[in-house]
Parts: C-alpha cells; structure tokens; sequence
C-alpha cells in the first residue's frame, strides 16, 4: 500500500513537470501546442538509448534528453514562425504525428512496437538507486519538480516572461514595442520541450521501460487538460491542474474499482473538462494574477509627492 | 520500381482522383465553418465517424429482411439518408451546445472546446460500438471494371460521380441562392451581414449542417473501401484540413481543388517513389508544412494583413 502511494506520488511529479512546461508554451505564450507528449517520447527514448545502448549514466543522459527534447523544440518552432494560433495546432500535432511514426519504424534504434526494456536504475553521485526502493526515486523526480517549478517562475517574472504574456495578448502590439516576436515564441518552445524531455527522461528510469502507448496524442491532451483546468498562465494552477486531473484519473485504480468503469470514460471526462471550463471558468481554477502596472505608478507617484 | 507507361499513369490519376474527391468533401466542411466562424472545427472528422457508424449499422439491419441487389441498394440509400441526418444534427447541436457560448471568447477558447467535442466522440463511440472494426457488404457488385488497362472499382465510380454532382451543386447553391449569398456575406463580415437582417445564427446552423452531411457521405464511402472504427474520422479529418489549407482556407473552391490535389501527391507520391504506405502521412505532412511556410494562405486563398 505505501509503495503503491509513494508510487503515485512520483509518477505526479512527472505530470507537474509536464504541466508546468506546457504551461510556459500554452499558458503564457499563448501557443496551443498538441506535441508536448511528443517532447516528453523524445527525452524518455533518448535516456532509455543513451542507458541501454551506450552505456552512459543518469545524469548525462539526462541533460543531453532535455537538450535533445529542445531540439525538437526548436524544429517545430521554426515553421511556426508564421503559424497563427489554429495552424499552429495542426502543424504540431502533424509534427508528433510524425515523431511517432519515427519511433515506431526505426526498429534498430527505438525497438519498434517492442519499445526499449531494462533500463538501468541510476546512480548519481555515488548513491546507486535500487529498483524496489521507490522513495528513492520520489525524491529525486521531486527535486527536478521543484528546479523546474523556480526555474519557470522566475523565467516567467523577468523580463522574457512579460514578453511572452504580451506575446498572448497581442501579437502585433508586441511587435510595435520592437519584441522579436519570432525569437520569443521559438524560445518559449524551446524551453518548454526542455522540460518536458527531463520529465520524459525521469520517466523511463523511474518505470524501466519504454513503448510507444505512453507518449501517444492523448497523454498530450490530458496535459493540456491539465493547465486548462488549473488555469493557463498560473504556475501554481498548473501544479493544481496536474493535481487533480491525475488522482481523478488514478482514483479507481487505487481503490481496486477500475474493472467497474469502462476504459473511455476517463477520455470522456477529460474532453468534458475542456469543453465545460472553456464555457464556465476559461481563466481555470487559480486564474493567472494580473499585474497592475498602473497602480503600481500611482503609488510610485503618491509616494514621490510625499516627499 | 515500376515501369511506367500511359495506362498506370491514368491508373493512378483515377485512384488518386478518387481519394482526393473524399478528401474535398471533409475538407469542404472545415472551410466552410472556417470562413465564418474562423475557428477549426476538430470535431468535424468525430461527426464523421459517428454519421458512418449510425447509417452503416441501420444498412447491417437492413441487410438481415432485404436480399434481392435492387433491395439491398434502396436499404443502402436509406441508411445513407438517416445517417446524413444524424450527422446534421450532431453537428448543428454541437454547435449550439459547444461553440455558440465561446463566440466572443478568444481565439483559443474555441480550439480547445473542439478538442475536447471531438475526444468526447470518439470515446463515446469506442464505448458504445466497441474499439474493433467494422467491415460492411457493399451494396452493389464491386469487381472492378478493366478497360485497357485501367481498373475501375463501382464504388470508386461512385465517388467520383457523386463527388462532381455534389460540388457542383454545392458551389451553384453558394453562388447562386439567397442563402448561400447570406452565407457569402456572413464570412465577409458578421456584424455588417447580422445589419442587413441575416440571421446570423441560422446561417451557422446550416453552415454546420451542409458541413456535417457532407462528411458523413464521405464517410461512408471510405467505410465501404475500408472499414468503420472509432478513430477514422481523426485521420481523415486531419487530410482533409490539410487539403483545405492547401486550397486556402476559407474558399470552397480552394477546399475542393485542394483535396484533389493532395490525393494526386500521395497517389504519385507513394508510387513514384516507391515509398511504404506508412509513409503517405508524411507526403501530407509534409506538403501541410511547405505550403504553410511558402504560400500560407493557399493556392486560391486571398491574402490578407492583420490589421490592428
């Protein structure tokens, strides 16, 4: 029971570091991006390569998961230079499209339908994970949540977060203020799928194995649900979002009453989420903070008169 | 490789004719909802694939009383008719229920509510007819029919006809009737279309509706060549909105002209070079991604500049 908890706990931590990745994408920036699960296959095949095939271990792996993750980041934010919001989908979910065509047909590299099986567990710095201990790898997988979790949050409160944000609300005003719209957008991408290999990453030491049925279309969607039902563009939101969504779906299964529900009910929920927030609650349930510049100035003002 | 002659060239221009008018018939329903409403309608391939399932199970039925070739054709026809007219009024409802509410929301907010429309849809019916596929008896002899050569399948001839006089119909219906002036209008401008005392709302009900049965008559016979499944629609909807950007979104000429050519290029494409059939996704991909770097507004789409 307490394994089956704590493996809970870690495979959450992985959807938060999803949901906060997309978040930057989707949320902030305002990119409706459909690969993100694409992102996440690219950074767990590449560690399960990179462990398997060439002997590396964790933590190189890793960094070259999350930096391959970008990219592909950067390949599908470069024709998105001038794609619009609905193009953009399309083209991301032709994008992961093909990426899972490439998994599944380069069979010397990827294994094919097969996927790739015994991972070795990591070892950083000398401390050697061992396989049944799953408090071990809880807290490492939530470290990165939190890395990831600052390292967002204070990337979205400089002065390329507010850039981004102005990126959302108005293309072409951001562009008047002389923000290279084309250089924010690709690097909001860029970053983004960063993250999301490093989870994908986590992803295969942590389960052992990698096939093609964990990062299809739908996981991408069910993150989406995620920051759509937290709130876009609210960092805590997505923690929540990805909170929710994933004990909603867990639920059953921890309670032993999965063979009572159909298998699609789950997706119904998910497409019910999106639909039903869109209409009620499209700010989600933490809605992003607007930050007040004006009043900020009057106080600033007052303040001087003061004096 | 195949050597290549006058009569496998006509082959693969009927076959790739054939695909292609499937193609114009979905990619028809996304330009359409696109120049009014100027969102992409996800949900469109799931109203597909549920219009398909509805008829196709009715002809089953039929199947079972009616024995003689002319009966099984008349049962044919008929749950072709109630599938098309389910197909309308999930996809007007759709509409009503899904979209209506987000017509001032942002661009995004849409999108996304079709997502989530179209996800709902396709579970619903792995849930409902099962994840297995379906394969049906077609309603007429379909040996195909060689001459000199060439080999022609009934059904494909159907597409074809059924495809000219559909489209021919459709573009005299937009270009010639009151209504189809009003849908003109309502594309052009909503708000100065909504002015000159056109019911806004109607013309997106049966924006939708034309949208949705001509899907589900594409659908069908897709389902007679191939087979009905849960997740048919989302493929053959991506296709199709990839045709209706590569005519230019918006246009119906562009939609039709668009779903011809992309089923010409994974035709030839496929043939020519001699590629596995897993690969046609990315000819179509591919030519997606070209066009939208090179001309994004399509071959017949006008140009537009955002204005502030």
């Amino acid at each position: 029971m307490i394994d089956l908890i704590l493996l809970n706990i870690a495979t959450l931590g992985i959807f938060v570091i999803l949901s906060l990745s997309l978040n930057l994408i989707a949320g902030y920036t305002g990119l409706l991006s459909l690969c993100h699960a694409a992102f996440y296959g690219v950074g767990a095949y590449t560690t399960a390569i990179l462990m398997t095939k060439a002997h590396f271990t964790f933590l190189p792996s890793l960094i070259i998961s999350g930096f391959i993750a970008a990219f592909f980041g950067f390949l599908i934010g470069l024709p998105n230079l001038r794609l619009r919001g609905d193009y953009l989908a399309i083209a991301t979910l032709g994008f992961s499209e093909i990426v899972k065509n490439i998994f599944l047909n380069w069979d010397s590299l990827t294994g094919g339908p097969k996927g790739i099986s015994e991972i070795p567990p990591p070892s950083i710095f000398g401390i050697k994970f061992s396989a049944y201990n799953k408090f071990q790898y809880l807290i490492l997988i939530w470290i990165f949540v939190a890395i990831t979790y600052f390292a967002i949050k204070r990337l979205t409160q400089s002065r390329f977060g507010r850039a981004l944000e102005a990126i959302r609300e108005d293309e072409v005003a951001t562009l008047a203020m002389g923000i290279d719209v084309t250089k924010y957008k690709v690097f909001s991408f860029i970053i983004g799928a960063f993250f999301a290999g490093i989870a994908g990453s986590l992803f295969s030491v942590f389960i052992k194995v990698v096939v093609l049925n964990s990062f299809d279309f739908m996981l991408s969607i069910i993150i989406l649900c995620m920051v759509v039902l937290g709130g876009m563009g609210n960092n805590l939101g997505a923690v929540l979002g990805a909170t929710i969504i994933y004990f909603a779906s867990e639920l059953p299964k921890i309670f032993g009453i999965s063979s009572l529900i159909p298998p699609q009910f789950n997706q119904i929920i998910f497409g019910l989420i999106l639909v039903l927030m869109m209409i009620y609650r499209p700010q989600g349930i933490i809605p992003r903070k607007k930050i007040d510049y004006e009043t900020n100035i009057v106080k600033e003002m007052k303040l001087r008169n003061k004096k | 490789m195949e050597n290549f002659n006058f009569s496998t060239i006509l082959q693969h221009f009927i076959n790739g004719l054939t695909v292609g008018g499937i193609y114009a018939f979905i990619a028809l329903g996304y330009t359409m909802v696109y120049g009014i409403l100027k969102f992409i309608n996800f949900a469109h391939g799931e109203i597909l694939m549920m219009g398909t399932y509805i008829s196709l199970i009715i002809y089953d039925v039929f199947l079972n009383y009616f024995k003689t070739p002319f009966l099984i054709f008349v049962a044919f026809i008929i749950s072709l008719i109630i599938g098309i007219c389910f197909g309308v009024t999930l996809g007007v409802s759709v509409e009503i229920l899904a979209y209506k509410p987000l017509r001032n929301a942002p661009r995004l907010a849409p999108l996304l509510s079709a997502i989530g429309v179209s996800i709902i849809l396709s579970n619903l019916a792995a849930f409902l007819f099962g994840t297995k596929s379906k394969k049906f008896q077609y309603p007429f002899d379909n040996t195909p029919i060689t001459i000199s050569g060439i080999s022609i399948s009934p059904n494909q001839l159907m597409i074809l006809i059924l495809s000219l006089i559909l489209m021919v119909g459709l573009k005299i219906f937009i270009d010639k009737t009151k209504t189809g002036k009003a849908m003109r209008a309502a594309s052009e401008n909503q708000k100065v279309a909504s002015l000159m005392g056109i019911n806004i709302n109607r013309i997106i009900s049966i924006t939708f509706a034309i949208g949705s049965g001509l899907a589900v008559i594409a659908g069908v016979l897709i389902a007679l060549d191939y087979k009905v499944y849960p997740t048919m629609g989302t493929m053959a909807g991506l296709k199709a909105f990839i045709a209706a950007v590569v005519g230019g979104i918006g246009n119906i000429s562009g939609a039709m002209l668009g779903g011809i050519i992309l089923g010409l290029l994974e035709t030839f494409g496929t043939a020519v070079l001699g590629l596995p059939v897993g690969f046609k996704d990315i000819i179509a991909f591919g030519v997606l991604i070209i066009i939208l770097l090179f001309k994004p507004e399509g071959i017949l789409g006008k140009k537009t500049r955002e204005k502030v």
